[in-house]
């Protein structure tokens, strides 16, 4: 029965994927899929190096420290970072006093509601509190950054290469796809999914953000060490992990080799 | 079961003598894998990865139980709780990395097992039961790693429930009732998030029943072997103890070792940066894509493009993505040639080739983007999949003409054997 069936199904189920094959070559030979200025124009992340590249690469404290001054001075406006407390300022080398000063002053306060009474109120951070959410009443949905480097492909260089890669439309895209001219109220980016994002430019001008370390503030400085920032909200404990890792591997190399003699040891008599 | 030959298990010890009189299970580990249980000697590292697999069943359970403890099966958390057990839970994220890599890892190993099944034609009688029981094992895997995938609550996780739940709707008639029912809704929400949930946690567990029956089934006729000739004399066999405890040790710690590289420096690699945005109903991810151990299928799922004889083109392709691993099934009764090992099998040996080929290409259209061309190549190494399996197996098991095989295990590892020539 099997002998008999099992190939009348196999025939069966590859003339429907024939058939499947022949209607869509047929329909790719007379309408072929038409190019698209997203596919045209759209570009991969730059090529950008980072500190914590590779497996001993680690975060560069300062760089972090101005990432976050970046955060705080600009994206903050609009963007919410809600995975992050800020007693975990601390891992970027602030110590307990600076981390407190730092959510004392935040700007959007801590909301209170008063059972008693019924008001809602505001309080300043403490270093328990998570950053608070930002209200944005402008047009676009402004995502939550504290895991966008992993919520995209190549994430750290996308978040620079985004950051940096505003530009006017090219007159090429227009002349060939007169239709995907940028809408008012988007800005062109060729690095953005469908070269429109609704983000205007946010670092413009060099020297935007003044570093307390003395490091000069150009665009792409900023852009870089805001995207090492965001590295580090997305997955802080990425240092202790490369170092577990090397003590794992370290301690499963040895222990290998050790099962390897072994199986050679049992096994030498038989061969 | 046992050769005449095995080692019985004699307990020294004083106390062992008395466990041996109230519950034998010392004796019942000896002659499962231990020195009471023999072995053909010549298993190649191909042979390692049932025991692998078992290793994996463990790990992700472990790590699993652990990780229930600090997640919250609810729609409005679920997502927040897992970047809980990333950065507050002591070693989540490594628990939560090596959970996820270890499912890769499982299905990686499975994969090869099932693979060293195909081309041993480990399926063949007197091991059918043993087959059929695996290939069950895989069907629960693929059920225990899609709800697993669910719960982190990301983009991909919802996309691929509403996707995959909704191959249901296909079916004639009952479909989309069926599919409310599954989900506990008109999509996926809160409901299917908890029984998902409670089913991911379960069923490893029958999973772990299924594996008990499958090594029971495996321990009648014995290991097959890569000569696929029949055991005949105690020099064909070595005890399981030491001798494949000691090879699996080494296959284990190889195992290991890739496996850590994953987990501590590429954890997400083998992800979608999609997970990690939290699930919106209201926004559908450019691209829906299982994860990679479902992509051969799920390009058979989209092979199916046209109506074919009145049957809709998307009962179609459910219909052969389920039929594509339960064809697996009556492998026993497709292939009769009488030569098991595809060593001695010339022109099945090239058909193996061309599947495991194919199946790569239908891996690689399966995670692609649904554009034209991939789907295309996905049609053709679709049709390829079905024949080899109901066409081709069944025909050249018919037409081939086999190489000699050995005379016995003994003279294929040592080159002469004794009772040959006696």
């Amino acid at each position: 029965m099997v002998r008999i069936f099992g190939p009348l199904v196999g025939l069966f189920f590859a003339a429907a994927l024939l058939w499947s094959f022949g209607v869509g070559a047929v329909q790719l030979i007379r309408e072929p899929e038409p190019s698209t200025a997203v596919k045209d124009f759209h570009l991969p992340p730059k090529e950008v190096k980072f500190t914590f590249d590779g497996p001993f690469g680690t975060f560069d404290k300062p760089q972090l420290q101005r990432g976050f001054q970046v955060y705080k001075e600009v994206c903050s406006n609009c963007h919410s970072l809600k995975q992050i407390a800020f007693r975990n300022l601390a891992d970027l080398g602030y110590n307990d006093a600076e981390v407190k000063a730092i959510a004392k002053q935040w700007g959007t306060k801590a909301k209170t509601f008063d059972p008693k009474t019924g008001d809602a109120g505001e309080r300043d951070n403490t270093p328990a509190d998570h950053i608070p959410a930002v209200y944005y009443a402008g047009t676009g949905n402004p995502p939550d950054l504290s895991l966008i480097t992993k919520a995209r492909h190549e994430g750290p260089a996308y978040v620079y290469s985004l950051l940096t890669g505003y530009t006017t439309q090219p007159a090429a895209l227009l002349k060939k796809y007169p239709d995907s001219a940028t809408p008012d109220g988007l800005y062109y980016n060729p690095y953005f999914a469908n070269l429109n994002i609704a983000m205007p430019a946010p670092l413009t001008t060099d020297g935007q953000v003044t570093y307390t370390d003395g490091t000069k503030s150009t665009v792409g400085q900023m852009a870089k060490d805001v995207a090492a920032f965001l590295t580090w909200t997305a997955e802080p404990k990425m240092e202790k992990r490369k170092q577990t890792g090397w003590a794992v591997l370290g301690f499963l190399l040895a222990a290998t080799a050790l099962a390897y003699l072994a199986k050679r040891n049992i096994w030498s008599d038989m061969h | 079961m046992s050769f005449p030959w095995a080692k019985h298990y004699k307990p020294s010890h004083p106390l062992m003598v008395w466990l041996d009189e109230k519950l034998p299970l010392p004796r019942f580990v000896h002659g499962a894998i231990g020195g009471g249980y023999p072995v053909p000697r010549n298993l190649n590292y191909f042979w390692n990865f049932g025991v692998l697999a078992g290793f994996c069943l463990v790990l992700q359970i472990a790590t699993g139980v652990i990780l229930a403890m600090h997640y919250a099966a609810n729609s409005g958390v679920a997502f927040d709780s897992v970047e809980h057990i990333m950065r507050d839970v002591n070693w989540g994220w490594m628990l939560r990395y090596g959970h996820a890599n270890g499912a890769s890892a499982f299905f990686v190993v499975v994969y090869i097992h099932i693979f060293r099944g195909f081309f041993y034609s480990s399926y063949k009688a007197p091991r059918e039961m043993i087959w059929l029981l695996g290939v069950t094992i895989f069907l629960l895997m693929m059920a225990t790693a899609f709800m697993g995938y669910v719960l982190p609550w990301g983009q991909m996780s919802f996309w691929g429930a509403k996707v995959i739940t909704g191959l249901f709707s296909a079916i004639p008639i009952v479909g989309e009732p069926l599919q409310q029912w599954l989900l506990g809704g008109f999509a996926p929400d809160n409901a299917a998030l908890n029984r998902f949930f409670s089913l991911h946690f379960l069923l490893p567990f029958v999973i772990a029943g299924v594996i008990i029956l499958h090594i029971w089934a495996l321990h009648i006729p014995g290991s097959s072997n890569p000569t696929g000739i029949d055991v005949k004399q105690e020099s064909d066999t070595v005890p399981f103890h030491p001798y494949y405890t000691a090879k699996d040790g080494f296959g284990l710690g190889v195992f290991l070792l890739i496996y850590a590289a994953f987990v501590f420096f590429m954890p997400n690699a083998l992800g979608h940066p999609d997970n990690y945005i939290a699930a919106n109903p209201m926004s559908t991810p450019a691209h829906i894509v299982p994860e990679w151990y479902f992509w051969p299928f799920y390009a058979i799922l989209r092979a199916f493009t046209a109506d074919f004889l009145f049957i809709p083109a998307k009962l179609m392709g459910v219909l052969a993505m389920f039929s594509a691993i339960l064809c697996w099934f009556f492998l026993p009764w497709l292939d009769t040639s009488p030569v098991r090992s595809g060593h001695y099998r010339p022109l099945f040996r090239k058909f193996f080739y061309i599947l495991v080929l194919d199946v790569l290409v239908l891996g690689f259209c399966g995670g692609s983007p649904a554009e034209t061309k991939y789907v295309l190549i996905s049609q053709i190494a679709s049709a390829y999949y079905f024949l080899h399996f109901l066409v081709i197996l069944p025909v050249v098991s018919s037409i081939e003409k086999p190489e000699p095989l050995p005379f016995s295990i003994t003279e294929s590892v040592l080159g002469t054997d004794a009772a040959a020539t006696a």
